[in-house]
């Protein structure tokens, strides 16, 4: 997918004017928080949890390339094969060549932020290979070819009626008049129509949560049970993970999982949590025939070693993203690219680039509850700050921006020059406002008064009132 | 791909700002992956036997299973008989082979043993151990057992005996570790499929079963 996030702007101010959108994002609110709120109180350790899994994630990642290795080795030892890819490019090839191989018309496809990433359905779809989501809120969004908005819930923009048109427009051989009102009326037609693709399926393709060295296995978490029906019937089964996924063993696994589902959608724990290891045995009575993982560098190992190496401890919950105060503002789509909200404004830079997405680090306004509720400790704010640096220093902002900040340091490094600025600064504003103590305009700011009116400096300033003694 | 490999692996070193692993450190880091550290375990999955299975029962009811207490593992067919009887079910099911030893016929049932199919409305399957902690079913997969009997059916009934009830999933990890070769797949069942993918409304039954009936037998 094309990132669009150099329109920003122009994006969040058509989503602010979208009353469906603004009811979606209202309903997120009232859900996920309050229910993960809820799910963290319940548990006296989930700070305890929180620093072990933090401690786990960096332990790994100081050690990633034994554990991949140790991985690949357990994989390979139960009859699997582990595929190695550089960048999106590679991967797309090697998930197609197993795919020709099989002699594949459809594959089935669980939830997978990485196939986004890397669009694989649009890759597969121009190469002869009809790809078919399963977990319902990609399903209607891949109806409705659009990205998802949400990495846990990729169609929360939408509304039951809109997912309803979808539906009468994808689903033939129903009566085009049926009545399609509610949402467990959605869902069960959704689910007939899903069952004959899930058994005609020669492929089936899964992201993963996590890996697992010590047995080789990869983990999905899913509550619609449609990632552990992908991965079962088809004959064969492509797991696609990024190399920041692997942790050492089922324990630290069990740790992280206890985090997982509380953060992102405040359940005690996912319907259901499958690990998978290698094809079926020879006794199995069923199972995929081969078992293959296509394990994605994509930038990765380049984060590892600089400055934002923290947001490999990502375990993709959301949390950050729900209590974003921009992101509930103007939704997933506003962001240009498939990660949205904090976590998508530290990532996407490092995934495509800065020249994109030199807008999305300024799409915060840094107030800290991102890092607050993620389950990892990954420093978010600080993160977003790096960007904005680099963006500063690449000249990749306004010249207007640029020259605003240059006056400010300017002036902010040389203290009489500071005060007597302020001081003249402070003494025209209160002119301006004329004794009503609020302004309704000012000058070069236009921007920030449009939507609430600036209050006047009532006195003089700090740093006078200190010369003058009046310290309390 | 061996080239991809050896780049990646190459990339990480030159991140971490050191060559490969030398012996020392490689054979630590297998210790630790064969001698799993001590977790931080919560307090509710610690506990009395009696407490446990209490626990369990709570939190799987909570996450919409249906927890009926049958008084030995061989009561089983004829609490499934009544199931279905009450749901207005015909008395068929799709049962893992490791229950072939149970008197289905008797109970009235005609049971197929093996992997399910398109037509079975009702599995039958046993949990390898069950979790206190989150009210968890653990299954795992092998010739007795296949996978496809966990997601196909709409009623899926799991028989836990109590004495597989542990308190958290570190417990179970021990349990299958000792227990042999290792399973294709072990999945951890918290209650019957669901979405909230149209307008956050909670739906049981997604794409899995509608149902989650567990048949907690306190003896064999």
């Amino acid at each position: 997918m094309h990132p669009t996030s150099r329109r920003f702007a122009a994006n969040a101010r058509a989503a602010m004017a979208d009353p469906v959108l603004q009811d979606a994002l209202a309903r997120l609110k009232a859900g996920f928080r309050v229910k993960r709120a809820a799910a963290v109180a319940r548990l006296p350790e989930f700070e305890a949890l929180k620093a072990e899994a933090r401690a786990l994630k960096d332990h790994t990642l100081a050690h990633l390339d034994h554990y991949l290795e140790a991985f690949e080795a357990k994989v390979v030892e139960t009859g699997g094969t582990v595929h190695w890819c550089r960048d999106g490019a590679e991967a797309k090839a090697a998930v197609l060549a197993i795919c020709r191989a099989a002699g594949a018309r459809t594959a089935t496809k669980g939830k997978s932020m990485v196939a986004e990433e890397i669009g694989l359905n649009d890759f597969l779809e121009k190469n002869g290979v009809i790809p078919v989501e399963t977990d319902l809120g990609e399903y209607i969004i891949q109806l409705r070819r659009e990205p998802p908005s949400h990495i846990v819930a990729p169609a929360i923009h939408l509304n039951r009626g809109q997912v309803a048109d979808a539906f009468r427009t994808a689903h033939g051989g129903r009566p085009p008049d049926r009545d399609l009102e509610e949402p467990r009326v959605l869902l069960d037609e959704a689910r007939e129509e899903m069952r004959a693709r899930f058994l005609a399926a020669d492929v089936g393709i899964t992201g993963a949560n996590l890996l697992i060295a010590e047995t080789g296995s990869t983990v999905i978490v899913t509550n619609e049970g449609n990632g552990d029906l992908t991965q079962t019937l088809p004959r064969v089964h492509i797991v696609l993970a990024t190399i920041d996924k692997v942790v050492p063993t089922l324990d630290d696994a069990a740790t992280i999982l206890r985090l997982l589902a509380r953060s992102a959608t405040g359940q005690e724990l996912s319907v259901y949590t499958t690990f998978s290891t290698g094809p079926r045995r020879p006794d199995d009575l069923d199972g995929p025939e081969q078992f293959h993982v296509v394990l994605l560098d994509n930038g990765r190992s380049a984060m590892l070693g600089g400055q934002f190496r923290d947001m490999l401890r990502c375990i993709r919950c959301g949390a950050c993203i729900n209590h974003c105060p921009v992101y509930g503002a103007v939704g997933g789509h506003a962001y240009g690219w498939v990660y949205p909200g904090p976590m998508g404004s530290v990532l996407s830079p490092a995934l495509v680039g800065l020249e994109q997405t030199a807008k999305l680090p300024d799409a915060s306004t840094l107030c800290g509850r991102c890092e607050e509720v993620c389950p990892m400790s990954i420093p978010l704010p600080a993160l977003l700050r790096h960007w904005r640096e680099h963006a500063f220093e690449r000249h990749l902002k306004p010249a207007r921006e640029r020259l605003g900040l240059a006056l400010w340091s300017f002036a902010a490094s040389r203290p009489w020059l500071y005060r007597a600025v302020t001081r003249l600064a402070s003494w025209g504003l209160r002119r301006l406002a004329r004794g009503t103590g609020r302004l309704a305009r000012v000058p070069l700011a236009g921007g920030w008064t449009a939507a609430r009116d600036l209050p006047a400096p009532s006195g003089p300033g700090f740093l006078d009132q200190w010369r003058q003694g009046k310290r309390r | 791909m061996s080239d991809a490999r050896a780049t990646i692996l190459d990339s990480v070193r030159r991140a971490l700002r050191r060559g490969p692993p030398p012996e020392t450190l490689r054979a630590e880091l297998d210790r630790r992956m064969a001698e799993p550290r001590p977790n931080v375990i919560p307090a509710r999955g610690k506990g009395e036997p009696a407490e446990l299975i209490e626990r369990f029962a709570a939190m799987a009811t909570e996450m919409s299973a249906i927890i009926e207490r049958i008084p030995t593992a061989a009561a089983a067919p004829a609490a499934v008989a009544r199931l279905l009887a009450e749901s207005g079910l015909p008395p068929q099911v799709a049962a893992a082979p490791a229950l072939s030893g149970l008197d289905w016929t008797g109970a009235g049932l005609s049971a197929r043993f093996g992997a399910a199919g398109r037509g079975d409305a009702v599995s039958v399957v046993p949990a390898f151990r069950a979790v206190a902690e989150t009210g968890t079913c653990i299954v795992r997969s092998g010739p007795d057992a296949p996978t496809t009997l966990n997601f196909l059916p709409d009623l899926h009934v799991v028989l836990v005996r109590t004495a597989d009830v542990v308190g958290a999933y570190e417990d179970a990890w021990k349990a299958l570790r000792k227990a042999g070769a290792w399973p294709r797949t072990v999945t951890w069942i918290t209650g019957p499929s669901r979405t909230a993918d149209i307008e956050q409304t909670l739906l049981l039954g997604a794409h899995g079963p509608r149902r989650l009936h567990v048949l907690l037998a306190d003896g064999p």
